[in-house]
């Protein structure tokens, strides 16, 4: 028993290190590749990074005047991989998202005023007052529901994906899920299933090493996710979810391969979330993670590696983007104003909705 | 083992000649619902059978026997042995605008899919305002007998009643199980399905065209004025069984068969009882936090002072289901039972 101890203290360690080492390997973004990919569209991806990390900070803002009672997962840090996965879809397209979803909601064209308003409880919100932060949705966009159950979200997720089929119709169904739901059943019976029926279906792993506090070296035996899809007999590809050019690439990719009917794919993007698991405040203070991965992370920071590419390459100016960055903050202003200022639901509204009367 | 016969008896064929000659058509139980899901998936482009061992040679105790010759394999599909997973699966289609019947061969298999069951189908309507919906029937068999055992003859529907969001329908006739079957194939929600398995060769009238059943709405099968006793699934026969020998005591039974026990059809029960001040529940699952417990609850909160005598119970014993024929004898009831409990209930008072 000690002998085995000993081995697992040794695997447990080794797998660390690859967490802290293996960062920087995975597919990082080509020459070729941001020069294959249209000023509009590199400005657009710029966009909707800067907005995400623009709406997670405003709730940041607000969430001390305590009105805004739900509790909030916040992305900063990994928008890059929302906004280069989404870009790539239509409308009709889905997605499946999880707790952590406001980047998924804001990429694939949610209306910020109904999240926030959803935030704060209101008549007005995108699920009417009745999900919050973890149960957004937005069907118009193709945003069926979000789930808070980790791994509840991809199969139903691969169900869109079979009714596409069935349908004959060519929309994609993307799941988008964390390290810890690759702990869970219902991954494994997804990805079966989706690769036995060639589904539609884009599995999109954002790994930011953490179960809330536990680490991926806790829970997995080693920590290359994008290996998985061998086993199930589907691409995988593994990518620096912090690389939004190589995200764009591995996205494009594997939503091609899927609309085509060449079946589903799994793309790990690996990423790092710089707040808790939960809340607006960081957990690095509490011991919940070592500082100097905090640190080496935050040095990859989404916005401004985008921001530095689009400078260098001379798609953006910084004249615009101080343009853009205002033109956000206002949206900002009024997606809180809006949530703050709509009516509550009547308390009458508790007993709609239980059945669809539709 | 008795239970794989797909003949059916001679008395039955007589009984199927009888309504014939009464100028109706007679089909098992077994056939009903085969011939409700067929002529769905025939009307309704978006209704498919998804399940493990659907399209084998048995098809599901015969109830969807041969259903993949008809409509192809993509629309009456054999899946991975993957409960949960495959439950995402079916919430996910038929949000995205499909009407899967999900049928699993037995309900203990249900527990499996509990997360998506619980969390997902029944809530995702609720919380997401009304804006989605979940349109979809899972189908789950009870079994009884020949030493099935604890986990291959669970009656595990108050577990479902528990949950708002869902319906729970258990039909007991051949023209309920066509007719809920259609209305639950319409219905926009979540709907479970559970069927007796003993009930499969029961023979009835059964029109030949598309008809529904209303959801919540039960039925009195023999009307009374002494005692109500309410019966749910393959219980409603058992429960006709009682009436002759509780005649013969002087005893007249009304018996309600809720068909439909989530939303339960209360003012039914409630009407019964204002009338004969005395209930039976008779349930095929357990007592403790049973169906019998929320009915009884319902009518000691709605209907208290009508009643003459203290509500009984006919349910089974809070154990496991045993293996040996002494034992599944000591464990299961029939009629017999509650005819002594009727009779008991009219000796206290």
């Amino acid at each position: 028993m000690v002998k085995n101890k000993k081995l697992i203290k040794t695997a447990v360690k080794k797998s660390v290190r690859l967490v802290r080492t293996q960062a920087d390997s995975p597919r990082r973004a080509t020459k070729k590749g941001i020069n294959s990919i249209p000023a509009k569209t590199l400005k657009g991806l710029y966009e909707t990074i800067l907005r995400i990390r623009r709406f997670e900070e405003k709730i940041i803002e607000v969430y001390p005047a305590q009105d805004m009672k739900t509790p909030v997962h916040l992305c900063i840090g990994e928008e890059a991989i929302a906004a280069a996965v989404c870009i790539h879809l239509r409308k009709d397209d889905y997605i499946f998202s999880t707790h952590r979803s406001h980047g998924h909601s804001i990429a694939k064209g949610s209306d910020m005023k109904r999240m926030m308003a959803e935030f704060y409880g209101r008549k007005t919100g995108c699920s009417k007052g009745k999900g919050g932060s973890m149960h957004l949705c937005d069907p118009e966009n193709g945003i069926l529901g979000s789930t808070a159950i980790v791994g509840g979200g991809i199969p139903i997720a691969v169900g869109a994906g079979l009714a596409s089929l069935m349908k004959g119709t060519d929309t994609v169904s993307v799941a988008f899920f964390g390290d810890g739901a690759m702990d869970e059943g219902t991954f494994h019976e997804s990805m079966n299933f989706a690769s036995l029926k060639k589904l539609p279906v884009i599995f999109l792993c954002e790994n930011n090493f953490y179960a809330t506090n536990s680490p991926q070296s806790a829970r997995q035996p080693h920590d290359n996710i994008a290996m998985r899809a061998a086993g199930y007999g589907m691409p995988g590809v593994q990518v620096d979810g912090n690389d939004v050019v190589a995200v764009y690439e591995a996205a494009k990719e594997a939503v091609d391969r899927a609309r085509a009917g060449g079946g589903p794919s799994l793309v790990e993007c690996r990423t790092y979330r710089w707040k808790g698991h939960v809340g607006p405040d960081c957990d690095v203070e509490k011991g919940c993670r070592p500082r100097d991965e905090h640190e080496m992370w935050l040095k990859k920071c989404p916005v401004e590696r985008t921001r530095k590419l689009l400078l260098e390459n001379k798609i953006m100016s910084e004249k615009e983007m101080e343009k853009l960055l205002d033109n956000i903050n206002k949206e900002m202003d009024e997606a809180v104003e809006f949530g703050r200022s709509s009516p509550f639901p009547d308390a009458s509204e508790l007993f709609d909705d239980v059945y669809y009367k539709g | 083992m008795p239970w794989t016969k797909v003949y059916v008896d001679k008395s039955e064929f007589e009984k199927a000649a009888q309504l014939q000659k009464e100028g109706l058509r007679g089909l098992t139980f077994r056939e009903a619902l085969k011939e409700a899901t067929a002529q769905m998936m025939e009307k309704d482009d978006r209704v498919f059978v998804m399940g493990e061992g659907v399209d084998d040679p048995g098809g599901i105790f015969g109830s969807t026997q041969g259903l993949h010759k008809k409509f192809g394999k993509e629309r009456v599909m054999d899946l991975p042995i993957a409960e949960n997973g495959m439950t995402g699966v079916a919430i996910g289609a038929a949000m995205a605008g499909m009407r899967p019947i999900f049928v699993h061969m037995r309900m203990d298999f249900l527990p499996m899919c509990m997360d998506q069951i619980v969390n997902h189908a029944a809530k995702w309507c609720y919380m997401t305002g009304g804006r989605t919906n979940v349109p979809l029937v899972i189908r789950s068999i009870i079994g009884k007998g020949w030493g099935s055992a604890a986990q291959h003859s669970q009656a595990l529907q108050a577990l479902f009643m528990h949950i708002p969001g869902l319906k729970v329908v258990m039909p007991s006739t051949p023209y309920d199980v066509k007719g809920l079957m259609v209305s639950s194939i319409q219905d926009g929600n979540p709907v479970m399905f559970i069927e007796h398995r003993w009930l499969y060769e029961q023979i009835g009238h059964v029109p030949e065209e598309i008809y529904t059943v209303p959801i919540g709405k039960g039925i009195v099968r023999k009307q009374g004025k002494d005692v109500t006793v309410v019966a749910v699934s393959n219980m409603v026969y058992e429960a006709m069984k009682a009436v002759q020998p509780l005649e013969a005591e002087g005893i007249d039974v009304e018996v309600i068969d809720p068909r439909t026990i989530k939303p339960l059809d209360e003012d039914l029960i409630i009407e019964s009882v204002k009338k004969t001040g005395r209930l039976v529940i008779v349930d095929i699952g357990w007592k403790t936090c049973g169906v019998s417990a929320e009915i009884a609850a319902v009518v000691a909160e709605k209907a208290f002072k009508y009643l003459k005598a203290p509500v009984k119970r006919v349910t089974l014993p809070d154990v496991p289901t045993p293996n040996s024929p002494v034992l599944e004898d000591a464990y299961y009831f029939d009629y017999k039972r509650i005819v002594s409990s009727v009779k008991e209930m009219f000796r206290e008072v």
